[in-house]
């Protein structure tokens, strides 16, 4: 249960402003000392002995021991997913969907473990866990679930569409139960049988996953996971025995999955990066647009494939802009992810913080403004790095090119709605756009000439399992969720 | 194709490419020999070189924005002119199908035919992509939400070696359709029937520059393809293994999207060539999100 503690000194002096006092999340949530994979239906031990830790990144204490998959345990789980196949594809279609829709409840009942454990592992705000995370899980088995016996439906002019086999899923750590849904159910739904891989560094939902899928009694091997870091990826993508590749994760190892795969007949999606822009008109309504503007940038740490890092502003509201924008950030609360009042979390990993403080770094040394948020002190342990954004920033800046993957936004100007359009496409990705402005007809004139896959017009980084997501250009291939998403499983 | 009739010595056309609403020849002045199926001597075509290709993707990059912004109505016309014309030279078709002596007349005819009622089929496309293959996702809170197919923009499409014209046809169709500009490479078995779209294409009030033709050697021009930033997708048929495995590499840098298996489908096939699936490695989609109320 919830506790707030209403008797810890809520204010130091009338003069100050009041603390909100700490609220912290205090379920309590089995973890296992170690784990094994999982594999036909059970926990098993590696056939290797190589082992790492998983630690919670705001207190860098370990929380359990993962098993590092070698390629024996691929073997065993893409046969134990290929055994699976011929029985899950064959299982009637409405039978299939209440397997789905199982999954989906049973999620929802164990939503406040789920979503603890995934801010302990990961990091991010339990508001963001509770309130976004876990629910659009929940959400997104159930959405698929209704559609295992409606798949002659969902690809206009083909009639009888069949699952393709063996699905590997390679996911990453920013969301880590919300890609699993977003890989397995679709995949599920079409009849297909899977081999996941979560990041190394967020584990144990999908583990926790694993154990809801036996509560649910799914057929032995229909859902195989196998933990690692990028070995155990390569190995189960590369592996001959699976049909389809489908991974989320940097525009870096897209390319190199693309590359193995060049010569195969394997089907591939992929969700990859982005440095998508935010553009705000003058005309916009602009306290609404800086609402966006943090949601866009400094949701889950900035660790959003979508996330808004390009903020372009239309010069004459640049000054008010960033004034209230500062204003607006130095509000945020930074620190422990399992206080129900903290706005930006821990950052996943010591290595993507120091990452991170890199292009902070040469956000600098190329001559752009740097602001930071909160004065008060972050935690002694874990991994942090305040809400940041940078002013007086060169196009050509590493900053506003390149995708950083955490808290730091890129603020720059234009004059003509040509010159917002121009410099927000002008990036080799594509996954998303934020277009702000109260004018409806210029809403969707710059839609319409955005090249990405995803327009938030006044509104930024929202999702929903009916709602298709992907990218244009180097954001990668196909699109998940929805009823586009589905075509991804489906010869 | 020289001989005399009524003692009058024939004008031979010279076959060019087609390039920007032009027809050039190769900037490297070199050529092929198309000859019949005893090996005599039909025409010479353009051998086009990685220039020629250069050039194509630079045209019809010029002429992406406009067809883009055409209603799907005046695309439609605008296919169905290519029809129009395509069925007034028939006969002139169905002679360039027949030069290599890979098909009888009948055959030839038919092809002809096949051909010019898929182009007909496409102009009844192109103002029904969007209803067919988008939609207004119904998303669990205050939000209109809907996916828009758009055009990639710049393809490239190769031809097949049989189909020579239907082939080529029904890939540019739906390229053309959903609003793509497309540089193709027609048949080097056969390019003459390819080249002839050419010609049709420049009398039926098609933009210069959304529809390049080169003939040429496959294997040369292949490895520029997919290597040019300036696509967004390959199609393709007839390719060797060893040819799809590199194409699909080449374009892993940029994560261009390939499709070199298109011959999966039998090109005589109504059922698949004339439904939105030929359409869909042509599109991409646009999920756009606004607020409702508030």
């Amino acid at each position: 249960m919830s506790r707030i503690d209403h008797s810890s000194s809520q204010t130091d002096s009338m003069n100050s402003e009041w603390e909100y006092a700490p609220a912290p999340e205090t379920t309590e949530v089995n973890i296992e000392s170690r784990y094994g994979l999982f594999v036909g239906g059970r926990f098993i031990a590696s056939k290797g002995r190589r082992r790492f830790d998983t630690i919670n990144p705001a207190t860098e204490i370990s929380l359990s021991s993962i098993s590092e998959s070698n390629e024996k345990d691929i073997d065993a789980a893409v046969a134990s997913a290929r055994k699976a196949f011929r029985g899950w594809s064959r299982t009637k279609p409405i039978e299939r969907a209440k397997y789905l829709y199982r999954i989906a409840r049973r999620i929802q009942e164990r939503a406040r473990e789920l979503a603890i454990l995934e801010s302990m592992d990961g990091g991010k705000p339990i508001r963001e866990s509770r309130d976004v995370d876990i629910p659009l899980v929940a959400q997104h088995f159930f959405h698929h679930a209704g559609w295992c016996d409606k798949l002659q439906y969902a690809i206009p002019g083909h009639h009888d569409p069949r699952p393709l086999g063996v699905c590997a899923q390679v996911i990453p750590w920013n969301f880590p139960l919300l890609m699993a849904a977003w890989k397995i159910a679709p995949a599920l739904a079409c009849g297909n049988t899977v081999v996941l891989k979560p990041a190394e560094t967020t584990s144990l939902t999908a583990l926790r996953l694993a154990e809801i899928f036996q509560e649910c009694e799914l057929p032995e091997g229909v859902v195989n996971i196998v933990t690692g870091a990028g070995e155990t990826g390569r190995l189960l993508v590369e592996h001959r025995g699976v049909n389809k590749v489908a991974f989320t994760g940097s525009t870096e190892v897209g390319k190199m999955i693309a590359r193995s795969c060049a010569g195969t007949s394997k089907r591939v999606t992929l969700e990859l990066g982005g440095k998508s822009p935010n553009i705000v008109f003058a005309d916009a309504a602009i306290d609404q647009a800086v609402e966006g503007v943090v949601s866009a940038i400094w949701f889950n740490q900035g660790h959003v494939c979508c996330a808004g890092s390009r903020l372009f502003l239309e010069e004459s509201i640049h000054d008010e802009f960033v004034r209230r924008l500062e204003h607006r950030m130095r509000k945020l609360r930074v620190g422990d992810p399992l206080d129900k009042n903290t706005d930006v979390g821990a950052i996943n990993s010591g290595e993507q913080l120091e990452k991170i403080n890199s292009y902070l770094q040469h956000g600098v040394d190329e001559g752009a403004t740097m602001t930071q948020c909160c004065e008060r002190d972050l935690p002694e342990n874990g991994f942090w790095c305040r809400p940041t954004f940078f002013t007086e920033v060169q196009p050509s800046a590493k900053i506003a090119r390149e995708e950083i993957f955490g808290p730091v936004l890129s603020v720059m100007t234009f004059r003509t709605p040509e010159e917002a359009i121009q410099r927000a496409n002008d990036s080799p990705y594509g996954l998303s756009a934020g277009i702000w402005t109260d004018k409806g007809s210029k809403v969707f004139e710059i839609a319409s000439r955005m090249k990405a896959g995803v327009i938030w017009c006044n509104t930024f980084n929202k999702f929903d399992a009916a709602s298709p997501f992907g990218g244009y250009k180097e954001s990668g291939w196909g699109r998940e969720g929805g009823r586009h998403g589905l075509a991804a499983y489906l010869a | 194709m020289s001989n005399k009739e009524h003692n009058r010595l024939t004008v031979e056309k010279t076959w060019k490419l087609f390039m920007g609403g032009a027809f050039p020849r190769s900037e490297s002045g070199r050529s092929l020999e198309v000859t019949d199926g005893e090996g005599r001597f039909k025409a010479h075509v353009c051998r086009s070189s990685r220039k020629d290709f250069r050039n194509a993707v630079e045209a019809a990059e010029k002429a992406a924005a406009g067809w883009q912004s055409r209603s799907g109505y005046n695309r439609g016309q605008i296919l169905h002119r290519m029809a129009e014309m395509a069925e007034c030279r028939k006969s002139e078709i169905v002679d360039t199908l027949m030069t290599t002596g890979q098909c009888s007349r009948r055959e030839a005819i038919r092809e002809t035919d096949h051909t010019i009622d898929r182009l007909i089929c496409f102009a009844g496309w192109t103002d029904k992509v969007e209803q067919v293959l988008g939609c207004r996702n119904p998303v669990a809170g205050p939000y209109h939400n809907m996916s828009i197919p758009e055009p990639i923009g710049v393809v490239a499409v190769v031809a097949p070696k049989e189909s020579a014209l239907l082939g080529l046809t029904s890939m540019i169709a739906p390229a053309l359709a959903s609003g793509n500009v497309v540089v193709a490479l027609v048949s080097e078995e056969n390019p003459l029937p390819g080249l002839l779209l050419g010609e049709v294409c420049a009398t039926s009030d098609v933009p210069a520059g959304v529809l390049n033709l080169l003939s040429g050697e496959r294997a040369e021009l292949l490895p520029h393809i997919a290597t040019h930033r300036g696509l967004g997708a390959v199609v393709a048929g007839g390719l060797s293994r060893a040819q799809k495995t590199r194409l699909k590499e080449d374009g892993v840098d940029s994560l261009m999207r390939i499709n070199p298996t298109m011959d999966t489908h039998d090109f005589e096939d109504d059922a698949f060539w004339t439904s939105p699936r030929a359409l869909m490695p042509f599109i991409e989609v646009k999920t756009m999100w606004h607020p409702v109320g508030g």
